[in-house]
C-alpha cells in the first residue's frame, strides 16, 4: 500500500528480465546510487570514509565473490582471504615491476592472477564433493599465506614485509584522498555487483545453482560440470582478488599477508551466512552487520556501561554474539537477511492486509 | 639414521596427540553426520576450565570431575538449544552451526577465564627415555598409552553396547532411527558428552605440552587432514591418520623444510590430505557414500 | 503413427553389481515415435536398464544402437547431447530454483551464446535469452504449469514436481524420452492427466518414449510395445496395436 503497483505488467520477455520490475523500485535505487555518488563524497568526513564506508564496501564485494562460489555454485570455501591476498600482492607487483602500467590495468591483472590460482585450487572440486572441499580451500589459505610470507620477492624484499601502496592514479585523476578512495571503491563495487547480477541470472548462474542442488542430475541433462565448477572458482577468485586489492590500496594503504588470514576467511563466510547465500543483496546486508556490530558494541559499552568492559573482553562478547547470531539465522532464517528483507517487502506491498 | 628414527618416532607420537582430537570429531560424525567444528574450542574450554580450577586451589581429580560435569552441561545445552532445532537439515547447515558454536565457546572460555597462557602440570616426568639408542619423550609415550586406552574403550562402546548400535543407526538415517523408537535427543546428548570427555583428555595432554592457550582451538585445523586420511567414521582411522600426519609433518619439516624456507607444517598436512582425497575420497577406513539417482 | 525404423536397439545387454546380476542378456528395439513400456516386479532391473540407455551405468556386455550409432558405453553428458532426456524415480529437480529456471536448465544444450556474452549482455546474449525463455514458456504452457513458473520447486506438491521434471526433460527437445515411474505416488486423476501429457508429447513432438510403469491399466492405454522384465531377464515382449 506504500505505492501503487497496478498496471505495471511486463509485456515482453525482455522487460520481464529487468532487475527491478516496479518503476518505483527503479527510481529509489537510482536515487540511492546518485546519493552515494554525488552527495556522500561532499558530506562525509574522513573517519566515515576510511573506517566505515570503505571497509564496508570492500567486505561486501568480498562476500559477493564468496557467494558466487559457495552460495550459488555450492562449493564450500574457507580460502577466500588467500585469494584476496593474491589479488593485492599481484596488483602491487604488476605496478612495481612493469613500468608505466596504468593502475587500473594492474588492478584487473591482479584479479586475473587470483582467478588463475583459484582455478588451480578448484581442480580438486572435480573429484571431491561438498564438505571435503573445505580441505582444498584451507590448503589454499595456508599455502598462499606461507608463500607470501616466506618469499620476500613478493613484498619487494622489504625488510619489514609490509609495503606501502602506490598512488591511485586513474585516468589522470588522483584518488588518494578519503573521498577519492571512497569513490573508486564505490564504482568498482557497483560495477562488479551489476556484472554479478547479470551472471547469476544467465545460463552460467543457472548451471551453478543446478550443480549446487544436484550435480548428478545436472550432468545427466548435459550441463558441463567441470567447466561450470572451474568457472565458479575463477569468477569468485577474480572478484575476491579485486576486493583484496581494494582492501590493501584503498582501505589499509599497505599490503601485508597478515590481514588475509583464516580469521578473514571466516569473516567473509559469516557475511554470506548472515546476509544470505545465493543472493547479491545479501552480501551488502551481511557486511553491514559485520562492520557495524563491533562499532555498535563499543559505542554501547562506552556510553551505557561507562566503558567498564575492556576491549579484550569486548572482543569475546562480540565473538559470542556473532556465534549466536549465526546459529540464530541458521535456525530461523537460513536464507539470511536477504530473505528477511524480501519477506518484509512482500508484506509491505499488501499492508495492512496480510496476503 | 638414528636421527631419522628419532624424528619419525617423535612425529608418530605427536601424531597420536592429533588422533586424540580427531577421535572427538569421529564420535560426533559417526553418530549424527555432523562435522563438529566446535571440537577445538571444546578442547580449549575444558582445558581452560580445568587449569583455572587448579589454580584456584582445587585438587586435581576434583577439578577433573567438575570440568567433566561442566562439559556434560555444555553438551546438554548444545543438544537442547541448537541440535534439536536443526534436525533434518543438510549437513552444511549443521557444520556452519558448529562454526557458530565454536565462536561462542571460545568467547565464553576467554570471557570467564581470561586470555593468558596457563601452564599445566600433569605430574609426568618429561625426561627423555632411551630405547634402542633412540631418545623418546616419556610424555609422548604416556599420551600414546592414553590414546590407546581411549580407542579401546570407544570401540567397545560402539560395537558392543546397545547405545553404540543406536548411535550408528542415527548416523545412518535419523528419521528411520526415530521411527524405530530411538531417542535422538538422549543419544545426541550422550555423544556430545563423550566427545566433551575426549576433548577434555585431549585438552589436558595438549595443554601440558603447549600450555593452555587460545591456539589450542586451532588444533581442529590439524585434525581435518587426519580425518580426511583416516576417514570420518572410524576411530581406528583417526589413529592411523594421526600417525601418518604426525610422522610426515615432522619428517617434512626437518628434512624438506630447510630447502624451501621452513614453516611448512601449516600447509603440508593439507597438501598430503588433498593427495589422499584425490586417490581415495573416503579415506583409508572411511565408508564410500553411495549415490543413487 | 509409429515409424518403421528402430530409433533404439539394445543387443544382449548385461550388467551386474558386485555379483548381483541387475540385467542379463536383454535385447529389444524401440521404433521411432513409439511408446514402449518396461514392466516387471521391483528389482527386475528396469531402472538399471534406463540408466544404461542414458549412460549413467555402463553395461558389462552388449551394445546399444541409438539413432544409427552403435556404442557400448556413453557418458550421460553425451547421451543428453544426442537427444536423450529422462526423468527420475525420486525426482531429481533443482529444489532451490524456480520452475522457470528448472525448465531453462533443460535448454542448456540449446543455448547459443557463451558465458562472456551473457556476462556483459552483449552480442547474441539478449536475443538468445528471449528465445530460450520463449521456448521454455511453450513447454510450460504445454504442461499447464504457468501459474507456478516463479515458485521455488522445493515448495511445490509432489505431483506438480513430477510435471516440472517432465517439462525440464521436454525443454531439451529430445528424440528419446526416458520416464522412470512418472505416475508413482499419484491418484487416478493425476495419472489421467500425466497420461494425457505423455500421449500429447508423442503426438505433437513425435518423441519416442520408454517408460517404466507399475500400473497395468496405464501401460495398456499408453504403450504400443511392452517389455516384461523379471530378475533382469526379459520375460516377454508384446506389441499391442
Amino acid at each position: 500500500m506504500f505505492y501503487r503497483e497496478s498496471g505495471q505488467f511486463s509485456t515482453s520477455y525482455r522487460s520481464d528480465y529487468r532487475i527491478f520490475r516496479l518503476y518505483q523500485e527503479r527510481w529509489m535505487f537510482l536515487l540511492g546510487l546518485m546519493f552515494a555518488f554525488l552527495v556522500v563524497p561532499f558530506i562525509g568526513n574522513d573517519y566515515w570514509f576510511s573506517a566505515i564506508l570503505i571497509p564496508y564496501l570492500v567486505l561486501s564485494l568480498a562476500g559477493l565473490g564468496l557467494n558466487l562460489l559457495t552460495g550459488y555454485a555450492g562449493q564450500l570455501s574457507l580460502g577466500s582471504a588467500a585469494f584476496m591476498a593474491i589479488g593485492a600482492f599481484a596488483t602491487y607487483n604488476f605496478h612495481l615491476r612493469i613500468e608505466g602500467l596504468p593502475f587500473l590495468f594492474c588492478f584487473l591483472l591482479g584479479g586475473f592472477t587470483a582467478a588463475l590460482v583459484g582455478v588451480f585450487f578448484g581442480l580438486p572440486s572435480l573429484r571431491i564433493k561438498g564438505f571435503y572441499l573445505l580441505v582444498s580451500t584451507l590448503a589454499a589459505q595456508f599455502f598462499v599465506q606461507w608463500v607470501l610470507t616466506n618469499f620476500s620477492w613478493f613484498s619487494n624484499n622489504n625488510s619489514s614485509g609490509v609495503i606501502s601502496a602506490p598512488p591511485l592514479l586513474v585516468f589522470g585523476y588522483d584518488f588518494s584522498s578519503p573521498a577519492g578512495r571512497y569513490l573508486l571503491t564505490l564504482t568498482t563495487v557497483v560495477v562488479f555487483a551489476y556484472l554479478s547480477k547479470c551472471v547469476v541470472r544467465s545460463e552460467l548462474g543457472r548451471n551453478w545453482m543446478a550443480v549446487r542442488d544436484m550435480d548428478t542430475a545436472a550432468a545427466v541433462i548435459g550441463i558441463p560440470i567441470a567447466k561450470t565448477k572451474l568457472l565458479a572458482f575463477a569468477c569468485s577468485s577474480f572478484i575476491l582478488g579485486i576486493a583484496g586489492s581494494l582492501w590493501a590500496f584503498t582501505y589499509l594503504g599497505t599490503v601485508e599477508p597478515h590481514g588475509f588470514d583464516l580469521t578473514r576467511s571466516f569473516q567473509i563466510l559469516f557475511i554470506i551466512i548472515i546476509g544470505g547465500m545465493g543472493s547479491i543483496l545479501g552480501n551488502f546486508l551481511g557486511a553491514a552487520f559485520i562492520v557495524l556490530l563491533p562499532a555498535l558494541l563499543s559505542n554501547i559499552s562506552a556510553s551505557l556501561l561507562a566503558g567498564s568492559i575492556d576491549t579484550g573482553q569486548l572482543e569475546n562478547v562480540q565473538k559470542i554474539i556473532f556465534g549466536s547470531l549465526i546459529i540464530f539465522f541458521l535456525i530461523k532464517e537460513p536464507d539470511g537477511l536477504a530473505k528477511i528483507w524480501q519477506t518484509f517487502k512482500q508484506r509491505a506491498r499488501v499492508w495492512p492486509l496480510r496476503f | 639414521m638414528n636421527f631419522f628414527f628419532e624424528v619419525l618416532l617423535g612425529g608418530l607420537l605427536a601424531g597420536l596427540m592429533y588422533s586424540l582430537v580427531a577421535i572427538g570429531f569421529v564420535l560426533i560424525y559417526k553418530a549424527s553426520g555432523v562435522f563438529n567444528f566446535a571440537q577445538g574450542s571444546m578442547v580449549l574450554f575444558s582445558a581452560l576450565t580445568f587449569v583455572s580450577l587448579l589454580e584456584r586451589g582445587i585438587a586435581f581429580w576434583f577439578a577433573f570431575g567438575i570440568t567433566l560435569l561442566i562439559m556434560l552441561l555444555l553438551a546438554w545445552v548444545i543438544e537442547r538449544f541448537v541440535l534439536r532445532k536443526l534436525v533434518n537439515r543438510p549437513p552444511i547447515t549443521l557444520f556452519m552451526a558448529t562454526l557458530g558454536l565454536s565462536y561462542i565457546i571460545e568467547g565464553l572460555a576467554q570471557l570467564f577465564w581470561g586470555a593468558q597462557v596457563h601452564g599445566l602440570e600433569l605430574g609426568i616426568n618429561d625426561e627423555p627415555f632411551e630405547f634402542l639408542g633412540i631418545l623418546l619423550s616419556q610424555f609422548d609415550l604416556f599420551a600414546a598409552a592414553v590414546a590407546g586406552t581411549l580407542v579401546l574403550l570407544l570401540s567397545l562402546l560402539f560395537d558392543k553396547t546397545r547405545t553404540g548400535i543406536a548411535l550408528r543407526a542415527v548416523a545412518d538415517d535419523q528419521l528411520a532411527a526415530l521411527a524405530v523408537g530411538i531417542k535422538l535427543q538422549k543419544l545426541w546428548f550422550i555423544v556430545w558428552a563423550v566427545a566433551g570427555f575426549v576433548g577434555l583428555v585431549a585438552g589436558l595432554l595438549w595443554g601440558a605440552r603447549l600450555g593452555v592457550q587460545f591456539s589450542l582451538s586451532l588444533i581442529v585445523l590439524k585434525a581435518l587432514p587426519v580425518l580426511i586420511i583416516g576417514g570420518f567414521t572410524s576411530v581406528g582411522g583417526a589413529i592411523a591418520g594421526g600417525l601418518i600426519i604426525g610422522a610426515s609433518e615432522k619428517l617434512a619439516e626437518v628434512f624438506i623444510g630447510p630447502y624451501i624456507g621452513g614453516g611448512i607444517e601449516n600447509w603440508f598436512p593439507y597438501a598430503l590430505a588433498m593427495l589422499f582425497l584425490l586417490v581415495r575420497p573416503a579415506g583409508i577406513f572411511g565408508e564410500r557414500a553411495i549415490e543413487r539417482v | 503413427m509409429t515409424g518403421r525404423n528402430f530409433l533404439l536397439n539394445l543387443e544382449h545387454i548385461s550388467l551386474s553389481f558386485k555379483g548381483v546380476k541387475a540385467v542379463t542378456d536383454i535385447s529389444f528395439g524401440v521404433r521411432e515415435s513409439e511408446i514402449c513400456a518396461l514392466i516387471g516386479p521391483n528389482g527386475a532391473g528396469k531402472s538399471s536398464l534406463l540408466n544404461i540407455i542414458n549412460g549413467v551405468y555402463q553395461p558389462d556386455k552388449g551394445s546399444i544402437t541409438f539413432d544409427g550409432k552403435t556404442r557400448q558405453a556413453m557418458k550421460p553428458h553425451h547421451a543428453a547431447e544426442q537427444g536423450i532426456a529422462r526423468t527420475f524415480q525420486n525426482i531429481a529437480l533443482f529444489k532451490g530454483m524456480s520452475v522457470l529456471d528448472n525448465v531453462l536448465t533443460g535448454r542448456n544444450l540449446k543455448v547459443k551464446s557463451n558465458w562472456i556474452e551473457q556476462l556483459f549482455n552483449l552480442g547474441r546474449a539478449p536475443g538468445d535469452a528471449v528465445f530460450q525463455r520463449k521456448k521454455a514458456e511453450e513447454i510450460i504452457e504445454f504442461l499447464s504449469i504457468q501459474a507456478w513458473r516463479n515458485s521455488i520447486v522445493g515448495n511445490l506438491p509432489y505431483g506438480l514436481q513430477k510435471r516440472v521434471e517432465l517439462a525440464r526433460a521436454l525443454a531439451a527437445e529430445p528424440t528419446l524420452l526416458l520416464l522412470d515411474e512418472p505416475m508413482a505416488g499419484m491418484n487416478n486423476d493425476e495419472k489421467y492427466e500425466m497420461s494425457r501429457f505423455i500421449l500429447d508429447t508423442q503426438r505433437e513432438f513425435g518423441t519416442t518414449i520408454v517408460l517404466i510403469e507399475h500400473d497395468i491399466s496405464v501401460v495398456m492405454s499408453l504403450a504400443q510395445h511392452v517389455v516384461v522384465l523379471d530378475y533382469g531377464k526379459k520375460n516377454r515382449r508384446r506389441h499391442t496395436r
